[in-house]
């Protein structure tokens, strides 16, 4: 075993106020029985939170619970707990992470007792996993559950019918149920607010990740994007902390473009950028920085991921809309990228490719994900055939620890690399 | 003379292949990965050096007129063979001090010079023995010095015990600890003594040379005196990275794979990997490069462990199962390739009452089966295809490989090579050459 001590990660500003953002999010939930808040649990495709807070109520996001242990190294005895009360090795890793997390007392990251939710509210958006969850919950909570229901986008447009079809839910079945957990009276000028708050926010994620485009990307739009969408993602959207938190990001990723810096990496600027990648799948958790640092070593920059598109796409133009605020949430929810289907997502996939000039595309499949991880061999052949680019194809897992073979890992992203850099010279010299 | 080196660190054998400026191929040296990939890989260099050696003899002796063909090459043969004795020997008389040495272990109190003196009875009687396994025309199960040295010596050392009043598991623990000091210590430097002594040997057996044994010994030693200049070693592999160079001098082995084998095939299109814990599909283009891979995951079900489970199940060396398979009349249906079921799908299946043969047949196609499915999502078979890695050593594997080839692909050229083995680590030399020559 390595006991080399690791380097302390390094920081930037924006970085320390979502860190700040977090913990206080995470003691407001956690001190909801004295506060006397009311706690809904959704998930983050497709949530709501606009609406949420907009009756004052907090939002807890059981996968980024699942995430959070992930990364502090607590999934793996969660998960083993999960599969002794008899839930499978197949069955989603968050899913077992969470139920795991429950039998363990259910810890919050900020080491106090998460309480129990007053409402379930599952915005289902392509995930049926996620519906199987809420039943597991509803069975542990015996609470209020509302499900959404956001029809798939299986021909790839959202029509008149299916935006009429979310709204009609939300105003006949979840906004009811929201006023009934909070006792508050729906104020549609709050839900308003909350979303040009959303919108400000959004231009200024946008122009984050599009500074990928620049040859000498000034961030990772996948290591480091992750926590980029962090805020918008999560229970922050639709507040002034998102507003504050993407201006300041902004203004560190402005700085690092005039000064020439390429992504900021856990031990500091990165060096020459010699691979421009897209990335299609969510990362790893449980090893995040030691995957990580196999792109990095090697050069190797996301400046486009799918992932970071789970809880919204912003960058075809989608804004939350004040002045249509239940047709904007209903086109939000059609429209993440969960939601779409797979001739959606290739091309999606290939904007990525020809816009931010990439050298290849790298698919993580995620084994304990099969909805998600279906027909991904199929997209990464076809974007080769349509940009002539060369694909690579890994399996880790979100948040099992076992899943995660950093040799395997490792061996085939070197391989890829080296097959991008050999490819690249063979059509120079052609 | 520039010497361009490829070794490849494989997860059971490491392998090496030295080549010259022009790109011929002039040895190759193979050795048991032993979890050591610094002794591994001087090993296997070593071992491809003496190749190279032998290479450049038979140039030189084929410059000596009246030497030609057929005698060369025994003359060239029996030199190996006397060559490869003394080198046995050489690790023979270590063995024995090593277990001398460990003989003093706490665990023996007062009993050093007792077991010391079983030991030198039993290595004499070891000694004469193994001479045997080097005489004209036997062949050896296996290059490696710990498969040679120690079947014998369990027997050996069992009969010597019981006759001598020791305990054997004494003899098994001082062997054990031993072996693996041994095998983790490179045989010494004086190769050149090596080889002078061997072509002594040799010399005095030879009646019929036709030329001088002088005119052979110059010819030797103008061999022996050249320099063999290590000018660039590329590494591969999956202990590519405890190879003690730059990052530069490290290739994929995956890349590897896909340049020796278009060294060895130019028209291939489609490589087939199987080696220890890997099976790879690769695609490449007409100059060898990497197009597309792909390749097990974290689990090394259906690779060449797998077979190696199976024959320690069994009882048998790995290179028994392929024959056993070629005798099935049926080949048992096998659905799972863990490696970690394989004992307990085998004796399930032996429970049943099959036949070992037609058990054996049934896992050879279920690995093949399992490489087709890691080729077709690479990109399936575009002709010619090429098999390396060690399991395109058995003969089972291959039949069942064609088949499937053949029911799935049609006809396609299927090219393996004699020294499949070693294609990652030719790969490697190349990519060393071209980094010099082509710079």
């Amino acid at each position: 075993m390595n006991t080399a001590t690791k380097p302390e990660a390094i920081k930037d500003a924006s970085m320390l106020k979502q860190k700040e953002m977090i913990a206080r999010n995470y003691d407001a939930l956690t001190g909801a029985p004295e506060s006397g808040k009311k706690i809904v649990s959704t998930f983050v495709p497709g949530n709501l939170n606009e609406l949420i807070n907009s009756f004052g109520l907090l939002n807890n996001l059981p996968e980024i619970n699942a995430i959070n242990n992930g990364m502090r190294k607590q999934s793996g005895a969660m998960i083993m707990d999960a599969e002794r009360s008899g839930h499978s090795e197949d069955v989603c890793t968050y899913v077992k992470a969470d139920i795991g997390m429950m039998s363990k007392g259910n810890i919050a990251p900020n080491g106090k007792v998460m309480p129990p939710p007053n409402l379930l509210l599952l915005s289902y958006t392509g995930c049926f996993t996620f519906m199987k969850w809420f039943e597991l919950l509803r069975k542990e909570y015996n609470c209020d559950t509302v499900m959404l229901q956001v029809p798939y986008t299986g021909d790839g447009v959202i029509t008149d019918n299916m935006r009429n079809f979310v709204v009609k839910q939300l105003k006949e079945e979840v906004i009811p149920a929201l006023e009934k957990t909070s006792g508050v009276k729906f104020d549609i000028d709050r839900l308003r607010e909350n979303m040009a708050r959303s919108a400000k926010a959004e231009d200024d994620l946008v122009w984050v990740l599009e500074s990928a485009k620049n040859v000498r990307s000034p961030i990772d739009a996948y290591f480091g994007g992750v926590y980029y969408i962090g805020p918008i993602f999560t229970a922050f959207r639709g507040t002034q902390d998102a507003i504050e938190y993407y201006q300041l990001l902004r203004g560190e990723i402005e700085k690092r473009m005039q000064d020439g810096l390429g992504p900021v990496t856990p031990e500091g600027d990165m060096g020459e950028e010699k691979y421009r990648l897209v990335v299609e799948g969510p990362p790893n958790w449980t090893s995040f920085r030691e995957f990580w640092k196999m792109f990095y070593d090697e050069g190797a920059v996301v400046v486009a991921s799918t992932y970071t598109k789970v809880g919204g796409v912003y960058d075809e133009g989608f804004r939350h809309d004040p002045t249509n605020p239940l047709e904007s949430l209903a086109d939000y929810c059609l429209g993440c990228y969960t939601n779409r289907n797979m001739p959606s997502r290739v091309d999606l996939i290939e904007k990525y490719m020809n816009e931010y000039q990439a050298d290849g595309l790298l698919i993580n499949s995620i084994k304990s994900c099969n909805s998600f991880s279906a027909g991904q061999l199929m997209m990464m052949n076809e974007i080769e055939k349509r940009t002539g680019k060369p694909g690579a194809f890994i399996e880790t897992d979100l948040v099992d620890p076992r899943y995660f073979s950093a040799a395997n890992v490792k061996n085939r992203l070197e391989s890829y690399f080296q097959m991008v850099d050999q490819k690249r010279r063979s059509t120079r010299t052609a | 003379m520039k010497c361009y080196i490829g070794i490849d660190l494989g997860s059971t054998t490491t392998k090496a292949v030295v080549m010259d400026e022009f790109g011929e191929v002039l040895g190759r040296g193979i050795t048991n990965s032993r979890s050591n990939y610094d002794t591994a890989s001087r090993v296997a260099k070593l071992e491809a050096f003496i190749s190279t050696r032998l290479t450049l003899f038979h140039r030189a002796l084929e410059g000596l007129s009246g030497l030609e063909g057929e005698k060369i090459d025994r003359l060239l043969l029996n030199l190996e063979r006397h060559f490869r004795l003394e080198l046995f020997l050489e690790q023979l008389e270590d063995l024995h001090q090593t277990c001398a040495g460990n003989a003093g272990d706490l665990r023996y109190p007062g009993q050093k010079a007792k077991i010391c003196a079983v030991l030198d009875v039993a290595f004499a009687r070891l000694r004469e023995k193994l001479q045997g396994l080097f005489a004209p025309g036997v062949v050896r199960k296996s290059d490696f010095f710990r498969d040679l040295a120690g079947s014998e010596y369990m027997n050996i050392a069992e009969q010597t015990a019981k006759e001598m009043g020791m305990n054997f598991d004494t003899l098994i623990n001082i062997y054990d600890k031993s072996i693996i000091e041994v095998e983790n210590r490179p045989p010494n430097d004086d190769m050149e003594g090596k080889f002078l002594r061997a072509l002594t040997n040799v010399l005095a057996e030879e009646t019929d040379l036709s030329v001088s044994s002088d005119d052979v010994m110059k010819a030797i030693k103008s061999v022996l005196d050249m320099d063999l200049e290590e000018t660039y070693v590329v590494g591969t592999g999956y202990g590519r990275v405890r190879l003690p160079f730059p990052k530069e001098h490290i290739r994929s082995e995956i890349l590897c794979h896909g340049l020796g084998a278009h060294l060895m095939y130019p028209k291939t299109r489609t490589v087939l990997d199987i080696g220890g814990q890997d099976t790879k599909g690769i695609q490449i283009d007409g100059k060898g490069i990497v197009v597309n891979f792909q390749m097990n995951d974290r689990c090394a079900a259906g690779c060449g462990r797998y077979l190696g489970y199976i024959a320690d199940e069994m009882n048998l060396g790995l290179h028994e199962l392929g024959p056993m398979a070629m005798k099935a009349t049926k080949t048992v249906r096998i659905n799972s390739t863990c490696t970690v079921f394989a004992g307990a799908e085998l004796r399930d299946r032996l429970a049943l009452g099959e036949k070992r043969e037609d058990i054996m047949a049934g896992l050879h196609r279920a690995i093949i089966l399992r490489a087709m499915s890691i080729i077709s999502r690479s990109g399936g078979i575009t002709d010619e295809f090429t098999f390396t890695g060690g399991v395109a050593k058995n003969e089972a594997a291959v039949k069942q490989l064609r088949e499937l080839v053949q029911e799935n692909y049609g006809d396609v050229q299927i090219n393996i090579n004699p020294d499949s083995i070693y294609t990652g680590a030719l790969g490697g030399a190349e990519f060393a050459r071209r980094a010099v020559e082509e710079a």
